[in-house]
């Protein structure tokens, strides 16, 4: 049986050359993200802001307008409400009440008690109330959460790496994060707890195509001492090509089975992995590796104080 | 790389059968199957979460500023009480203003005598050498209490034990169902009850205080006064449960709801709904002596703060037992008896948190989750065998091996599986095929770099090994972040991912290469095909 071989032997691409045009875009791509998330805002959910969601199944199809006009004049408010897939299930987010929480909590209270009776055959799925006092605490959680993932892991990389290599894959990771802001920025995707664990997901999975990737250049830094460090990075990036491609695929697999026919509660999470891991891929060869290069990482980078004194300076 | 010895082979056959026993009770739970599980082996489960089984999240919070006001009166019950005993001290103008508790005492050279018994009434804070209340004067003739941050806060993490244990009396009174009820950080109890689908009937039988008290009607305040909010010295103005206004009251509390040793839900003379009380014996006496001394006076029956009814005492009540009124249904009226018999909460609790799913939508997610598992493990699976051939079979049985032990090790701590959790599960299962990635890659290289066949099996595992451990520690690290700080389902992910990296390491590294060993030792193969 002939075997499958995605990246073909003796693959010798110049990932390097394209450095610079790599980091420019990367640069431009980032900095246009993080600017789109503050001047658009992300769409978060009643998770950070508070409110109420309903999630209701109707036994037919009804006219959103109709469940428009029913819930707001419940509520006296605007609600925003969207379909789920179908046209018999919606969703119904109703703003945070300014008052105490028991006025909140009436309100999905009503709707279980309206719903049934105009709609005869409804089922209320799912009610969740969130008062103003915990989505504080859960966006606090949440960012601070984040901020930690980055710091520790990137802590453990300098700890087994070098300094250089700590700073490259912070550099990778808020890439990675402000890149995925930007696409929920951009698609007005709700974020709620659940994008939260993937963004968490993402750092921890692209940090693993860059410790494979550092460890091969740490690796082959050892091996080819007189090598300069572009050509070097090259080798290392070309020998792990095989399986940051064959990796990235089965995640990539795992992950849209997950997106295509899996249950819809979970979507925003499943998207956050995949496009997570996409942009992670990419980061990994062209954010972590180069980086290294500017913070001038070279062949003596691993050998201890007295070796570097004999080791002689050279330049291939 | 052949030196594999029979020990460890025997080692790893053990923990894998082990995982896959622990999984089996978890998957035949819905089957009929689920009955014939013979007795003498483990039982254990992993829990379902709410977003799967169904049921209610309730998070709620004491309400600090009623605590406060708690405390405060019953300080002022204590110090007026202390302040009687003695003759000699006179005191006036008592305030509760600014959460203080102050008086004026009359005689100067009784303010040392006064501070020292004010003292006495302060209790020591355990493990903070501070005291519960400060006392001190005031322009030399003006005693002030106020009360201490670590005062309130003991007083705050006893009030939550209490509580927590109320609440539980409360949805649980037989103390059989699988709830779950536990105080969060200082000031909140969260409760989760599976299969519940409207939690409105929970909320309110949790979210009553259920303080009840029986004071006296003050008859001498002016109407017009009670009106506008003013009562006379000693009363308080109190609105009425059914919002028909508001009446003056006297403070002292004639009986309270803690002297009550049974309440029920019965009938009156007119066939209405209302609460048979039976009270304690020193509840009984006192109830007694109350309405001997008042015949004839209206006494006001008091449910949080509102009065339910305010009968006229018609003759002395000395059996222990009394019925209460108050525009009851049959269910408030059972609720009603259900709170009065856990216990009034010792400090109202507001609900700051609600999310509640229902069975059919955990079903739904259940199914569509278990069918995208299957169905990427298969992709999965496939792109292996396609890839890496025999290699790719020794990387298959891993995965499904570790699948065993995920389910059989959060059986075994009865971990909670949650919808993220899910994807967690599918997210290691690509995630473990990395490490037989990794190694399978590296084996690829060295046979192209000429290596001879074992020597290149070797350094494949060996060097791939490093990193396949650093990556897993930074999954480690990020996963332990979120177990931390996560709430529910987001803890169900990271658990999940958890157990994943460290069963994947042992799948996808030490038991690929026990197998790799044992092939190449019974076949002598003379040359890869990877």
């Amino acid at each position: 049986m002939k075997l499958l071989k995605l990246v073909p032997e003796g693959t010798n691409l110049d990932f390097m050359r394209w450095r610079t045009v790599a980091l420019v875009i990367s640069t431009l791509l980032t900095i246009a993200s993080i600017s789109y998330t503050v001047y658009r805002g992300l769409n978060l959910g009643i998770d950070f802001v508070g409110g109420e969601l309903v999630r209701v199944e109707f036994a037919q199809p009804v006219p959103t307008d109709q469940i428009r006009g029913q819930v707001d004049a419940l509520c006296g408010c605007e609600a925003g409400i969207t379909t789920l897939g179908n046209d018999r299930t919606y969703q119904i987010r109703l703003p945070k009440p300014a008052g105490p929480q028991s006025a909140s909590d009436a309100m999905v209270s009503k709707l279980r008690v309206v719903i049934p009776q105009e709609h005869p055959g409804a089922r209320v799925d799912s009610g969740e109330a969130v008062s103003g006092k915990v989505s504080e605490e859960l966006a606090d959680s949440s960012a601070l959460a984040i901020a930690l993932a980055m710091l520790g892991i990137a802590v453990y990389i300098w700890f087994r790496f070098e300094w250089q290599f700590g700073v490259g894959a912070l550099l990778t990771l808020a890439h990675d994060i402000s890149m995925t802001l930007g696409f929920f920025a951009f698609t007005q995707l709700p974020v709620d707890l659940n994008v939260v664990a993937a963004f968490l997901t993402i750092l921890g999975y692209s940090l693993n195509d860059t410790v494979v990737i550092y460890d091969r250049i740490r690796e082959d830094l050892r091996k080819y001492r007189r090598m300069a460090i572009l050509p070097l990075i090259n080798v290392s990036l070309n020998e792990t090509l095989a399986r940051t491609v064959v990796t990235s695929i089965t995640v990539l697999i795992a992950l849209g089975i997950l997106l295509l026919i899996g249950p819809e509660v979970i979507r925003g999470l499943a998207i956050a992995i995949f496009l997570g891991v996409l942009i992670g891929t990419y980061s990994s060869i062209y954010i972590s590796a180069p980086v290294l290069v500017w913070l001038g990482v070279k062949p003596d980078s691993f050998l201890r104080t007295e070796d570097k004194d004999s080791a002689q300076p050279e330049t291939a | 790389m052949l030196d594999f010895p029979r020990w460890k082979v025997w080692l790893i056959g053990i923990v894998i059968a082990i995982g896959v026993l622990l999984s089996i009770p978890t998957l035949i739970a819905k089957s009929p199957l689920a009955g014939q599980w013979p007795k003498w082996l483990p039982d254990y489960t992993i829990s379902w979460g709410l977003d799967l089984a169904g049921g209610s999240h309730l998070l709620m919070e004491a309400d600090t500023p009623d605590l406060q006001k708690q405390r405060l009166q019953g300080m002022q019950d204590s110090v007026e009480t202390e302040l009687r005993h003695d003759p000699a001290i006179q005191f006036g103008d008592m305030s509760t203003a600014g959460g203080k508790l102050s008086f004026l005492v009359r005689d100067p050279t009784q303010v040392d005598a006064t501070v020292e018994r004010m003292r006495n009434l302060t209790k020591p804070v355990a493990l903070t050498g501070n005291r519960d209340w400060d006392v001190q004067v005031v322009d030399s003739t003006r005693v002030v209490l106020s009360p201490t941050a670590s005062g309130t806060a003991d007083a705050m993490k006893q009030a939550m034990s209490v509580a927590r244990d109320v609440v539980r009396r409360r949805i649980d009174p037989t103390g059989t169902k699988e709830i779950t009820v536990q105080t969060e950080g200082n000031n909140r109890v969260l409760v989760e009850v599976p299969g519940v689908e409207n939690p409105e009937a929970l909320k309110k039988l949790i979210g009553q205080t259920a303080r009840l008290e029986f004071k006296l009607v003050d008859l001498s305040a002016n109407p017009a006064d009670v009106k506008a909010g003013r009562a006379p010295p000693g009363s308080e103005v109190l609105p009425m449960a059914d919002g028909t206004g508001a009446i003056a009251v006297k403070r002292r509390v004639m009986v309270s709801g803690d002297q009550i040793s049974k309440a029920q839900q019965s009938f009156d003379e007119n066939g209405r709904p209302d609460i048979a009380l039976t009270f304690d014996s020193a509840g009984a006496r006192r109830f007694g002596r109350a309405t001997q001394e008042n015949v004839g006076k209206p006494f006001a029956i008091i449910l949080d703060g509102k009065v339910l009814s305010y009968p006229v005492i018609e003759g002395p009540i000395l059996g222990g037992s009394a019925s209460i009124n108050g525009n009851f249904t049959v269910q408030s009226a059972n609720d009603l008896a259900v709170s009065l018999n856990s216990g009034k909460l010792p400090v109202k609790l507001n609900f700051i948190e609600e999310r509640t799913i229902s069975a059919e939508l955990g079903k739904d997610s259940i199914h569509k989750g278990a069918i995208a598992s299957v169905v990427s493990v298969i992709a999965v699976i496939i792109f292996m065998l396609v890839t890496y051939g025999r290699f790719g079979v020794y990387a298959t049985i891993a995965l499904i091996v570790n699948a065993f032990l995920i389910l059989g090790i959060m059986a075994l701590f009865n971990a909670t599986l949650t919808l993220p959790g899910i994807a967690g599960f599918i997210l290691t299962i690509g995630a473990a095929v990395d490490a037989n990635v990794l190694i399978n890659e590296r084996i690829r290289e060295e046979i192209r770099r000429g290596r001879r066949l074992i020597d290149a099996v070797e350094t494949g595992y060996h060097e791939a090994f490093r990193a396949i451990f650093d990556a897993n520690v930074t999954h480690v690290i990020s996963a332990s972040i979120m177990a931390y700080f996560g709430s529910g389902p987001v803890r169900g992910f990271a658990v999940v991912l958890l157990i994943g990296v460290v069963t994947s390491v042992f799948t996808a590294v030490y038991f690929t290469r026990m197998l790799v060993a044992l092939w190449i030792r019974r076949a002598r193969p003379r040359e890869l095909h990877i």
